[in-house]
């Protein structure tokens, strides 16, 4: 597949916006100007990049407790983003979600999620939906190597072929679900495993390659497009940093060469050496990504900076709808 | 002018059709609720008028048919997803009350959810500990979900229509030894406003607050208690959240005695709220404390020997009045 120059600079552009976002937010959150948890994306920026650039605007994704990368790679709006991080009234939810709530319906992305393989079921219901709107809109869920251990997946999973949904997983392997290394969470190495037991078809992908990520998460949503049911794609990755933060109060749960190896491995580094490598990017307009995305950042700190938290009648205000839709008869 | 007469579960029924039939965007799915129509009839026909598009038969799922619901009501649909049996909320619970009730407050308040979450609640069929309890309370624990117990075929339909209309997500709760109940149902379309309690008998000597099956025994409790001169006033509460207290304090400070009669476990149940909030609203016009009427604390048990000593009856209730009256006024 070949992709044009103009979409693989939008790729590492967007793998650069998660980068710096998430590492302005861990120093933020490590200064204490930033409250609650903070569950960081670094490592993983191929797969939500990958993925969302065989997405349209229209389709659905829904999301896991390390969902900022997701909300980026869909088009988010980082200001908005980092303001909600700081729970201010500007960001995404009013500051009333945070982290681990941020979302934005009109980009189709319906939740970070606070409950591992929650998000998962909710995808579905996406799918249903555009199934019964005769609708070519695909949902994708994205979750992790742990939440394929949550029974909410596997009804998800089950309940996709069933009923024969336009639903696409994406399953990113990490290896840790929080610090327990996945080998002693289930005796498969590969979720991928899995999805032969659904009866829908899944592959392997280096997710640390955002063109490889790319190549097989088109094939399943075409597939999905196509009305031919629900595909696996698992993504092979590492988080950068720890579960929860940077530092992660110097909990000690990996070893230092596998970290190391990983970084090695880092999707933006290696995508740059190999653009410069096969002459399809140069090394200046992916350093002018960089420089343009730090620029935004800082907007994006400055805003959420200046930007006011939320008054105290907003305390109470969303709880419910106000409106019954009486109209349709 | 006839008036006809249907039962509660063909009033349920009827209601899910003609919300159908006025929304292209209503659906229903869950076990067994397309091609057989609910294992309590309460989808009978639903899949012959609609086909199988709109009327879905699911796994048995049930976190993915809340998710399922979720995911639709989200994205523009107006679901209705069915759990048959109500403690099967239990195994959904994770999608009941971390997604489906905090969506829109986690959100923003953008969001919109308008979901309908159906099932049917309560005992005495002898289908013991897991096929027969009233788990309400637990879900008006729950801010940002409406939980709707309705106890006549009347207000099934119009409960029903106006849950569906909702733009919030609610839990409509049917009691399975209700369904064949029969009662007066105009044939139209219309709606009973969510959060409105009913005074479904007027008197002037005691209160009996109710919901569900027990709002229907408290009328007959009512009768019992006017043989001996005693006239009752029974609310039916129709939708516990959002509470309609004030129908209830304004018939306290009218009756100065009260009863709340559940079928749930008495400990921790909803009517712990509700005398909670009585004796905080209308403390100076109780001429006794407030009575509560509910199963005893256990599981509910399987023989219909034990189960008809554990669930409350009109005369359980008729005790519980008859306790509140018998407090003397203190003389000040």
């Amino acid at each position: 597949m070949d992709l044009s120059r103009e979409q693989l600079l939008a790729m590492h552009r967007s793998m650069v916006r998660i980068r710096l976002f998430e590492e302005a937010a861990g120093t933020l959150m490590e200064q204490g100007k930033m409250p609650g948890f903070l569950h960081l994306y670094v490592g993983q920026e191929a797969v939500a990049v990958g993925v969302c650039e065989a997405l349209r605007i229209d389709d659905y994704i829904t999301s896991t407790h390390r969902g900022h990368g997701h909300l980026v790679a869909k088009g988010g709006d980082l200001s908005r983003m980092m303001a909600e991080l700081m729970g201010k009234a500007t960001g995404y939810c009013g500051g009333k979600g945070g982290s681990m709530h941020i979302n934005d319906l009109s980009l189709g992305m319906l939740g970070a999620n606070g409950i591992v393989g929650a998000g998962v079921p909710i995808a579905v219901g996406a799918g249903f939906r555009n199934k019964y709107r005769g609708s070519d809109q695909v949902a994708v869920a994205f979750f992790g190597d742990a939440s394929t251990n949550i029974g909410a997946f596997h009804e998800a999973a089950n309940m996709a072929c069933a009923l024969h949904l336009p639903v696409v997983f994406i399953c990113e392997h990490n290896r840790y679900g929080e610090y327990t290394p996945t080998d002693r969470a289930m005796v498969i190495a590969d979720v991928v495993d899995r999805a032969a037991g659904y009866g829908m078809p899944g592959v392997i992908v280096d997710g640390m390659d955002v063109v490889a990520v790319h190549e097989a998460t088109v094939q399943a949503v075409d597939r999905a497009r196509r009305g031919e049911g629900p595909s696996l794609v698992e993504a092979k990755t590492y988080r950068f940093y720890n579960h929860h933060g940077i530092q992660n109060l110097g909990l000690k749960y990996r070893p230092d060469d596998e970290v190391l190896a990983w970084k090695a491995r880092d999707p933006i580094f290696t995508f740059e050496d190999r653009s410069v490598e096969a002459g399809t990017l140069t090394k200046d307009e992916m350093e002018a990504n960089w420089a343009d995305v730090r620029a935004d950042i800082e907007r994006a700190i400055a805003f959420a900076d200046e930007s006011p938290f939320p008054t105290e009648d907003q305390l109470l205000a969303g709880v419910f709808s106000e409106s019954v839709s009486g109209a349709a008869s | 002018m006839s008036e006809r007469s249907i039962t509660y579960v063909q009033a349920f029924t009827e209601a899910v059709k003609l919300e159908m039939d006025a929304d292209p965007d209503v659906f229903i799915a869950g076990e067994d609720v397309g091609a057989h129509g609910g294992v309590f009839h309460t989808f009978d026909g639903v899949q012959k008028d609609f086909g199988e598009r709109r009327a879905v038969d699911t796994p048995i799922s049930e976190q993915a048919i809340i998710g399922l619901g979720i995911g639709a009501a989200v994205t523009g649909l107006r679901p209705i997803v069915d759990l048959m049996f109500m403690d099967f909320v239990l195994v959904a619970a994770d999608q009941i009350a971390n997604q489906a009730a905090k969506l829109k407050y986690m959100f923003g308040g953008d969001a919109k959810v308008p979901l309908t979450i159906t099932t049917c609640g309560g005992a005495g069929l002898s289908a013991a500990a897991q096929h027969s309890q009233s788990l309400e309370a637990l879900f008006c624990h729950i801010p940002g979900i409406k939980v709707i117990c309705p106890s006549t075929p009347y207000d099934v339909k119009g409960l029903m229509s106006s849950a569906v209309r909702d733009d919030n997500p609610t839990l409509f709760v049917l009691h399975k030894r209700m369904l064949g109940q029969r009662g007066v149902v105009p044939e139209e379309r219309y709606q009973v406003p969510l959060g409105v309690a009913k005074v479904s008998r007027p008197g002037n000597d005691v209160t009996i607050v109710s919901w569900g099956k027990l709002a229907a025994d408290s009328l007959v409790a009512a009768e019992l208690l006017a043989a001996d001169g005693i006239d009752a006033e029974v609310i039916d509460l129709r939708t516990l959240s959002p509470l309609d207290i004030d129908t209830v304090v304004e018939s306290v400070r009218k009756t100065n005695r009260v009863v709340v009669a559940h079928e749930a476990v008495r400990f921790g149940g909803f009517g712990a709220e509700v005398a909670a909030q009585i004796q905080e609203l209308a403390f100076d016009y109780l001429d006794a404390p407030v009575g509560r009427i509910g199963a005893p604390y256990s599981p509910i048990p399987f023989t219909p020997a034990l189960e008809s000593k554990y669930v409350p009856d009109p005369a359980a209730i008729a005790v519980g009045v008859r306790d509140a009256l018998a407090r003397p006024l203190l003389g000040i």
